[in-house]
């Protein structure tokens, strides 16, 4: 997802469109960053308090502009158009290059078409390598969250309510330092670990534990590893955070209304950590789904993730309208759940950015 | 079941610091009994102790005659209510007092019967299904009673519950608990730094200082008949003047102190030659000269008008000053500010007591 790279393809409909479009294109940030500015003006007469400063008077001309358009900018064209020109692109067809604003090139839901049939003309059978990759990566990614969940929320409650000064601080620190060293390396880390003549085979075979080593990369438990493992932050410090602005009072009333552990953690402390458990399940979530290292430096040969898929529609079959609607899928898909999820747990999204 | 506490020489470090000192006393049934002190000299701790979220290093603590060692908050018979109340917030005020009960797995019609009864019982019919943020302070206290009350508790713990609250619902809260005590008849353990709230509220008090317990007594007692420094200068204001014994015979000693000789009751049969200090109330002063040797003169400071009463304050003979209490009704001049005045006592209101660390305040 969030592939931000121009079509190597420029297209080209009739002459006049065609400058319409572009000139479209190149307004709507100007119109955009104007909107952004009448909103700021009208900043003040919002405002309760009438001796308020406005955004303007706040931060001086100057620098209002620049963050005006500072922020215009970043969110209009480093996010929005990119992703309407793959949304674009994924309604047309697979082309040479010059052919794109020829008269071959039309809309088409083609590339959708081969994802769902296997082929952008048939309907006879179903795609079923892609299909089933696709599940797998949306019920796996839902898997690697419940377990980064259950395996984060202790030790997260743990520093937030019960570890002393120096043992949170170092805490935090054997958590953040291994995220020094970058993804792909730490993914070869964990292949080194995990492979059959590996660190833990060998010493499981070595001291009479196992007669025979475990292929866990081929099993994709390496893979779940490596994906629980890249996102561990993501999921701790949201329940940190949660957790931590507990009043400890809370849980030491609920145990003197005589509640066992499990019904504290269940009914005072999750509740309570709600927005933090949202944010942090949601994170891991996308990014599992969206990730590309991990599945591919520690899958297994007969799994199939999403993403690579997507990355060789992009880069081994040249087929970039296919690309960009599978990448599509991908995102809405995870968006639709999200919201889903968050909609059953009674969760709003202005409660997870907290 | 009898539900009386004990402590029986009872000890709690943490590391080096004790935090309680040999705390021995018997809590009886029913009885409103609270622990009166300056922070940090222990009563909270003691208050942890009992409820269970500590356990002491030494010695024994027993709530109906059964130890309680080994035996967490959770599954003792006692309910805390805390400084901070420790409501859930997430709750609405039903299901906050239906906690406990929940727990237990108490059908859900008796949940509701009890909360209903708990609920006009602290004066909250009709308040059940708003939420906490909703709720004004002495709600939200009462909340904090019904929730604690609803587990049926041989014992409530109160620490300091009514801290947070202004004066005039402080005092509106004394008189409540007192009668929702004696409409419960539990036991009522309760924490303050409060004299008023202990005095006005308990049937006997525990007096602790830095880990010890003082002095244990029904309130009139710990007021006039206090048996250490501290106990005297901590509950109500009192006038102390230091120095050695020069005399002592019939239950009676004369003190040398910096502003003459003054004489005193003396409980604790201090001897010739002891340390102590010599304590008369504010209260108990009169202005002007009197027959007999308790007479002493100081330079007033201040005269402060109250309403019903005044307040003189003299230069002491150390850093605290003297103060006398004149009621409205006594038809004495006031002194001026400057004048150097004369001042006396009744024989039974001086109290000569062994010299010890008195309350700072």
């Amino acid at each position: 997802m969030g592939q931000r790279r121009a079509s190597p393809c420029p297209r080209a409909g009739s002459p006049v469109i065609e400058s319409l479009v572009k000139g479209l294109l190149f307004a709507v940030p100007f119109v955009i960053v104007a909107v952004f500015w009448i909103l700021a003006a009208r900043e003040r007469r919002a405002a309760a308090d009438p001796s308020a400063k406005s955004f303007l008077e706040r931060n001086g001309g100057v620098m209002a502009a620049f963050l005006i358009v500072a922020v215009g900018f970043w969110a209009i064209v480093m996010i929005v158009l990119p992703q309407l020109y793959m949304v674009d692109f994924s309604f047309h067809p697979k082309l040479p290059a010059k052919d794109y604003g020829g008269p071959e090139d039309h809309y088409t839901l083609a590339s959708y078409r081969y994802f769902i049939y296997g082929s952008t003309e048939e309907t006879d059978s179903y795609n079923i390598v892609h299909l089933r990759a696709f599940v797998l990566t949306i019920g796996a990614s839902i898997g690697v969250t419940f377990f980064s969940f259950w395996f984060c929320y202790p030790l997260a409650y743990f520093m937030a309510q019960s570890a002393g000064p120096a043992r949170l601080r170092m805490l935090m620190l054997l958590l953040i330092l291994p995220f020094w060293v970058n993804e792909i390396l730490r993914a070869f880390a964990m292949r080194i670990m995990l492979g059959t003549s590996g660190l833990i085979n060998n010493l499981l075979v070595g001291l009479g534990v196992l007669a025979e080593p475990i292929d866990f990369l081929g099993l994709d438990i390496g893979m779940y590893t490596g994906l629980a493992y890249a996102y561990l932050l993501l999921m701790m410090f949201p329940l940190y955070n949660a957790i931590e602005s507990l009043d400890r009072n809370q849980i030491e009333a609920a145990r003197d209304l005589g509640a066992p552990w499990w019904h504290i953690h269940l009914n005072v402390v999750m509740p309570f950590a709600k927005p933090g458990i949202a944010s942090g399940c949601t994170m891991v979530f996308m990014l599992s789904a969206g990730a590309l290292a991990a599945p591919q430096i520690l899958g297994g040969p007969n799994s199939l993730w999403f993403t690579p898929i997507v990355y060789d529609r992009f880069y081994q079959a040249f087929n970039w309208p296919q690309g960009s609607a599978y990448a599509l899928i991908l995102l809405l898909t995870c968006i639709v759940f999200v919201m889903a999820v968050m909609r059953v747990f009674k969760v709003n999204l202005g409660e997870i950015t907290r | 079941m009898s539900a009386d506490v004990e402590l029986d020489h009872v000890w709690i470090r943490f590391g080096p610091f004790v935090a309680v000192r040999d705390a021995t006393l018997r809590i009886e049934n029913g009885e409103f009994f609270s622990f009166l002190g300056p922070s940090g000299c222990g009563k909270t701790t003691i208050l942890r102790t009992i409820s269970g979220f500590l356990e002491p290093s030494q010695g024994t603590v027993r709530i109906g005659g059964q130890d309680m060692r080994g035996i967490g908050a959770n599954r003792r018979p006692t309910a805390l209510i805390f400084q901070n109340l420790a409501l859930f917030p997430l709750m609405t005020v039903a299901e906050n007092i239906a906690y406990g009960l929940r727990v237990r797995g108490v059908p859900r019609a008796e949940q509701r019967r009890k909360v209903d009864e708990l609920l006009g019982l602290t004066a909250l019919r009709d308040q059940g299904t708003k939420r906490i943020a909703e709720l004004s302070g002495g709600q939200k206290q009462r909340v904090a009673i019904a929730r604690a009350l609803a587990v049926e508790p041989k014992v409530l713990l109160l620490d300091e519950p009514l801290s947070a609250l202004d004066l005039k619902l402080r005092q509106h809260m004394r008189n409540e608990l007192r009668a929702i005590q004696q409409r419960v008849g539990i036991t009522f353990i309760y924490i303050t730094h409060d004299q008023g709230e202990a005095l006005t509220m308990s049937d006997r008090i525990a007096v602790m200082n830095a880990g010890m317990i003082e002095q244990v007594g029904d309130g009139q007692t710990v007021f006039d008949e206090p048996t250490t420094a501290f106990v005297a200068s901590f509950v109500g204001e009192n006038n102390p003047f230091q120095g050695k014994v020069v005399a002592a015979h019939d239950g009676r000693v004369t003190v040398d102190t910096p502003v003459g000789r003054l004489g005193g009751r003396n409980p604790r049969g201090l001897k010739l030659g002891d340390d102590a200090i010599l304590f008369v109330r504010p209260d108990a002063l009169r202005l002007g000269p009197g027959a007999g040797g308790d007479t002493l003169s100081a330079v007033v400071l201040n005269v402060a008008f109250e309403g019903t009463m005044s307040h003189v304050f003299l230069k002491g003979p150390t850093r605290k000053d003297i103060i006398i209490t004149v009621g409205r009704g006594e038809s004495q001049r006031l002194p001026e500010q400057g004048e150097t005045a004369s001042i006396h006592y009744g024989a039974a209101a001086g109290l000569a007591l062994p010299a010890g660390r008195l309350a700072s305040d």
